[in-house]
């Protein structure tokens, strides 16, 4: 991709920035608003994919800003994992923007301009944690999404969305200052650095038994990564418009959550130090009953989106399994996962989303019969779901295989036994929706007639993230390589 | 024990200043009683300085034949400066009392209370 | 001349200004010399900071020598202090301009003057080497200040002035009564000559006597929990500008002195081996940073509250002292700093909106967010280094507190630090949610009262002072150097 010029770091972060400011000042002109965010998504995608050549060539750009502390600068340095989150966040921007300006126009939000100058930021912020070269800045940008993504999930302004929003603001807020930054103050204490470097950079410096807890620290301080109990804050947030939940907190924040845990576990912990110190098995064992308990709540929601937050917690513990386990079975598992499950639950939120629109519908009960005036919505709701469960044809698969093989191989029976108990359990809280969608009658008092498909910006959105999930199952190589050499 | 009580005759007396000070301070919510024993207090101090600036059999310290034992000046000197700012003080407490008096009509510190309670002027 | 020549203006620039000021007519002029001389001594102060080198800087004045003469003696330490000194009071002058011509219309010129008296107060208390002269510009700095809280038209604040005024004066005689025992055992006044007398009479009464009296006299000048009781009333109810000025440097002054005391006069190894003093200052600063935070969270006067949160700030600073180690203490110095940008951005915010609503009430910050949103923002942001968010200036702060805490091996005291900080968001939260959230109020018709944008005036220096608390959070080689360099001058004097 040498045609693409490669942007510094730097640039690349600041281009949602300056987008977000590009429309909020444009806030009373509609039109071009919606060409800002089109130019800013655009402009992000190709400033992202302009590291692409050099980062798999090995040289990944670098680039130091100021030096906060001795020792911890702010600085960037552009890796593989960082570059599929970012890559991730900015492809899937694009559809979203598609998404989103219909679904906003179409339930007639006010503020529009605060709503995707906001979006915007908590790209830049999620880009910003991607490219980080150290703690400090992931941390930095880490809370700079936290406090951008609030207004978006208080967006309607209504009692309970600012309840959500509270909530929300006090899980990540607490689990990161009251955790996280111990944790990372801890490590810096202990080794007088903060470089992300490969191997990790404990080494000897803090003793064995202190490992676990420190793992600890982590897992339970990274909130966005929502291991219970930490997790309270994504049903919270579900009373964010559609695209929130489905960018946001299906990918960006989220993916961030887990992102950073799994850079801690490759490049502060060192693979192979959690591997033969097993530090972080008890929080496997967490994440494993994060895993069926999320589940099992999901069961019983009626509520579409509050029901797709339980399964997105579950989802995500699958990837912190997948780290905390640490072979290196799993840990390829637990990146493939990153992007599978992005791809598929952002499909999911969309098509709820779209039901909401076409039908003002948010409990599944309601659905029944829907799927027949809603063929496409439905569909697409069918293979995200699919592969969600990890069936084949479905790029889910990949992740759930080598984090199955993963633990199988560690030996952790109660892990892969959650696993695929939550697989079972994927197919009756997730396939039991576009089921009854197609085939059970309408029920007494939501009848179907008069409604119709959801507009065609929606549908188009979401029939592209639906195809990238049966195309990731078809061609899961680079991935698979670029996960391979990170836990080489 | 007399002894005691006697060649320490002078910080005895800076105690008891002292206290009587000390105590009319806290004691009284008449401002400007609590401004005399804030005086009281001070003057104590004074003394406590001036007592040490003492030499036993010395003279006042002016250079002159015949004298070779002095008393130390510069206590004097300094309890010099601390009287002033002991005056001035004074001053600014008074001042302040009366500013209070005008816009309280009392300088009684109980009748008024604590000002954090008292409603926002128009 | 050199350098050491010109250290004495710091000064000597603002006092000897004042006398000029309290002639000059009108209200531009004196402020203007007001403006000025702050400049200077602030220019000076920076000039030193970075001409210091290993050696202090020493100036005998009339040419009399130590330890007979007055001497200024400088090191990196107070020439720190001097510098955040100073340079506060050029920024709360900056900004007060306007909010005085509000809140004091008549008598500028006095005022005026009486702010140089205290500036230069406390900046002698800061330069000079001689403990009598530490006492001297210590009650012309508090005499001058009592006079500057009573000037406002808050008949409140004549009552704040003359409580601190009593509490003031019984502080600054409990050091006069310190200093005197240290005199009669050592017969000197200078401090480096002290310092070399001490150890040989260090293990009497009157030595320790006079280390607890001086050592209580400034915990009151510092507002230390349970000497903080002048503070609250005494910055909520004066003028706005001198809120702002004394925020960031009264309590400073009076801890750097503590620190130059307990260092350099008594030397580390006797203030913190033969008096357990850094357990008694480790639990006041704790009781402080609890209380302080607590009685935040609910207060309604909003001044009030930000002094509350001064009490709890005493408490940080006095924890990086209480921890006796290099980091610990560049905590303290970085955190003087920091501290006086924060608390400064907060109250000149607060200072902007009362200068449209007239009230510091909680209730009166009702809907003003949307009314006057440049001035909620600066202060939301300010309200952000407050609480210690990375890229902030409190953020360093913190991050060196804890470090030192962690240094120490008290990881209790980690999660203490990081328990009132979440007090911090808590009543920050409280003043963001009441601009923000709630409904405008209304007045006695029920229509909604209306508030404009504060005047540029007030915004500028406004926002130009929250800038500096992301500066600094940013840029920190010269916040975390100078700390540093100040924090080894100090331990430096007591090896």
């Amino acid at each position: 991709m040498s045609f693409i010029p490669t942007l510094s770091p730097l640039t690349v972060v600041v281009i949602p920035f300056v987008g977000a400011l590009a429309i909020a000042l444009a806030h009373q002109h509609p039109k071009l608003r919606d060409g800002l965010g089109w130019l800013a998504s655009i402009a992000f995608f190709i400033a992202v994919a302009g590291h692409i050549g050099p980062t798999l060539s090995g040289q990944g750009a670098t680039q130091t800003l100021s030096e906060l502390l001795p020792g911890v600068s702010i600085a960037f340095a552009v890796e593989p994992l960082g570059l599929l989150f970012a890559l991730i966040g900015a492809s899937l921007w694009l559809v979203a923007t598609l998404y989103a300006q219909s679904y906003m126009k179409s339930l007639n939000y006010p503020h529009l301009a605060r709503f995707f100058a906001c979006y915007a930021i908590a790209l830049g912020a999620a880009a910003g944690i991607a490219f980080s070269e150290n703690l400090l800045t992931l941390f930095i940008f880490y809370e700079i999404l936290t406090l951008s993504t609030y207004p978006l999930v208080t967006h309607s302004g209504s009692e309970e969305a600012r309840r959500g929003g509270r909530i929300y603001l006090f899980y990540l807020l607490a689990s990161s200052i009251g955790l996280l930054l111990p944790a990372i103050i801890w490590v810096y204490a202990a080794t007088g650095t903060l470089d992300f470097q490969s191997g990790g950079i404990l080494g000897d410096h803090i003793a064995p038994h202190w490992i676990p807890v420190l793992v600890g620290l982590f897992a339970f301080g990274i909130g966005k990564a929502a291991l219970m109990p930490m997790h309270k804050w994504l049903p919270a947030a579900m009373v964010a418009p559609a695209p929130v939940s489905a960018l946001l907190h299906a990918v960006a924040v989220v993916k961030a959550g887990v992102f950073t845990i799994l850079k801690v576990a490759i490049f502060v912990f060192g693979i192979d130090v959690l591997l033969a110190t097993g530090a972080g098995v008890w929080v496997a064992w967490v994440a494993a009953f994060t895993i069926v308990s999320a589940s099992l709540v999901a069961l019983r929601l009626d509520d579409l989106k509050a029901r797709l937050a339980y399964s997105t917690v579950a989802q995500l513990s699958y990837v912190i399994v997948g780290a905390m386990i640490a072979t290196p079975l799993a840990a390829i598992g637990a990146v493939m996962q990153l992007a599978m499950h992005a791809v598929a639950k952002i499909t999911l939120f969309f098509s709820a989303g779209a039901i909401q629109v076409a039908s003002g519908r948010k409990k599944i009960k309601e659905f029944d019969g829907l799927g027949r005036v809603m063929p496409y919505t439905f569909t697409f709701m069918t293979i995200g779901i699919l592969s969600i469960i990890g069936l084949p044809l479905f790029g889910g698969m990949w992740a759930k295989w080598y984090l199955l093989m993963g633990s199988l191989s560690a030996e952790q029976w109660i892990v892969a036994g959650a696993l695929m108990l939550s697989s079972l359990l994927n197919i009756l809280y997730l396939l039991i929706i576009p089921i009854r969608g197609f085939f059970a009658p309408a029920a007494d008092g939501v009848p179907t007639e008069g409604l119709h498909e959801a507009p065609m910006a929606q549908r188009v959105a979401m029939g592209i993230t639906a195809t990238a999930c049966v195309v990731l199952f078809f061609f899961p190589e680079p991935l698979f390589e670029l996960a391979k050499g990170l836990v080489s | 024990m007399m002894d005691v009580v006697l060649s320490y005759f002078n910080y005895w007396v800076v105690i008891l200043l002292m206290m009587i000070g000390f105590y009319g301070v806290i004691a009284h919510g008449n401002m400007d009683k609590k401004l005399m024993a804030l005086g009281l207090f001070q003057t104590s101090v004074f003394i406590l300085f001036i007592s040490a600036g003492k030499v036993i059999g010395g003279a006042t310290p002016v250079i002159r034949d015949g004298v070779s034992v002095f008393s130390n000046p510069l206590p004097h000197v300094l309890i010099l400066t601390a009287i002033v700012v002991g005056v001035a003080t004074t001053a600014v407490g008074l001042a302040l009392a009366v500013r209070i008096n005008e816009a309280y009509g009392t300088i009684e510190d109980d009748l008024i209370g604590d000002p954090s309670h008292e409603p926002e002027e128009p | 001349m050199t350098l050491a020549q010109w250290m004495p203006f710091i000064v000597l620039v603002p006092m000897i200004t004042s006398g000029l000021v309290a002639l000059l007519p009108g209200r531009n002029l004196p402020w203007l010399m007001t403006f000025l001389a702050a400049t200077a001594s602030t220019g000076l102060s920076l000039w030193v900071l970075f001409g210091i080198d290993a050696e202090p800087l020493r100036y005998a004045f009339g040419n009399w020598p130590p330890p007979i003469g007055i001497e200024y003696r400088v090191d990196a330490a107070n020439a720190w202090v001097a510098f955040i000194v100073s340079g506060i009071a050029m920024a709360a002058l900056l900004w007060g301009r306007v909010s005085v011509h509000q809140e004091i219309p008549e008598r500028q010129n006095i005022f005026y003057a009486l702010f140089l008296l205290a500036l230069a107060g406390l900046l002698g208390i800061t330069l000079t080497g001689d403990a009598f002269n530490v006492f001297v510009f210590l009650e012309i700095s508090s005499l001058s200040t009592y006079a500057l809280i009573a000037f406002g038209h808050d008949r409140r604040g004549l009552l704040a002035a003359f409580r601190y005024l009593i509490m003031g004066t019984i502080g600054a005689t409990f050091i006069l009564i310190g200093i005197g025992f240290l005199y009669m055992m050592t017969g000197t006044l200078n401090m480096a000559d002290l310092a070399e007398r001490i150890p040989a009479v260090a293990d009497t009464n009157a030595v320790r006597a006079g280390f607890a009296f001086i050592i209580v006299g400034l915990g009151l000048k510092l507002a230390l929990l349970p000497l903080h009781l002048w503070l609250p009333n005494a910055y909520a109810f004066a003028p706005n500008v001198i809120t702002v000025f004394l925020a960031g440097t009264a309590t400073k002054v009076a801890l750097y002195v503590m620190l130059r005391f307990i260092y350099t006069v008594f030397g580390g190894d006797y203030s913190f081996g033969a008096v357990p003093l850094a357990t008694l200052l480790m639990i006041l600063a704790i009781a402080g940073m609890v209380v302080g935070s607590w009685v935040a969270m609910f207060e309604p006067n909003l001044k009030r509250l930000l002094a509350y949160s001064s009490v709890a700030q005493v408490g940080y600073l006095v924890l990086g002292v209480s921890l006796v180690s290099l980091i610990g203490l560049t905590a303290t110095f970085v955190h003087l700093f920091n501290h006086a940008l924060m608390k400064a951005a907060l109250f000149m915010a607060l200072g902007t909106v009362m200068y449209r609503t007239g009230s510091a009430r909680i209730e009166a910050f009702y809907g003003v967010g949307r009314q006057m949103p440049w001035t909620m923002t600066a202060f939301a942001l300010a309200g952000l280094s407050l609480i210690g968010v990375p890229t902030t200036a409190g953020f360093i702060s913190k991050w060196y507190l804890i470090l030192a805490a962690m240094e120490a091996g008290l990881a209790w005291l980690v999660v203490l630090i990081l328990i009132t900080s979440f007090m911090a968001v808590y009543y920050i939260w409280r003043v963001i949610e009441a601009a923000w959230f709630k409904p405008a109020q209304t007045d006695a018709q029920g229509a909604t009262k209306v508030f404009r944008e504060a005047p540029l005036a007030l915004l500028i220096p406004l926002w130009i002072m929250v800038a500096l608390n992301f500066y600094f959070g940013l840029e920190t080689s010269l916040s975390l150097g100078a700390a540093e360099q100040a924090a080894q001058a100090l331990l430096g004097a007591f090896k």
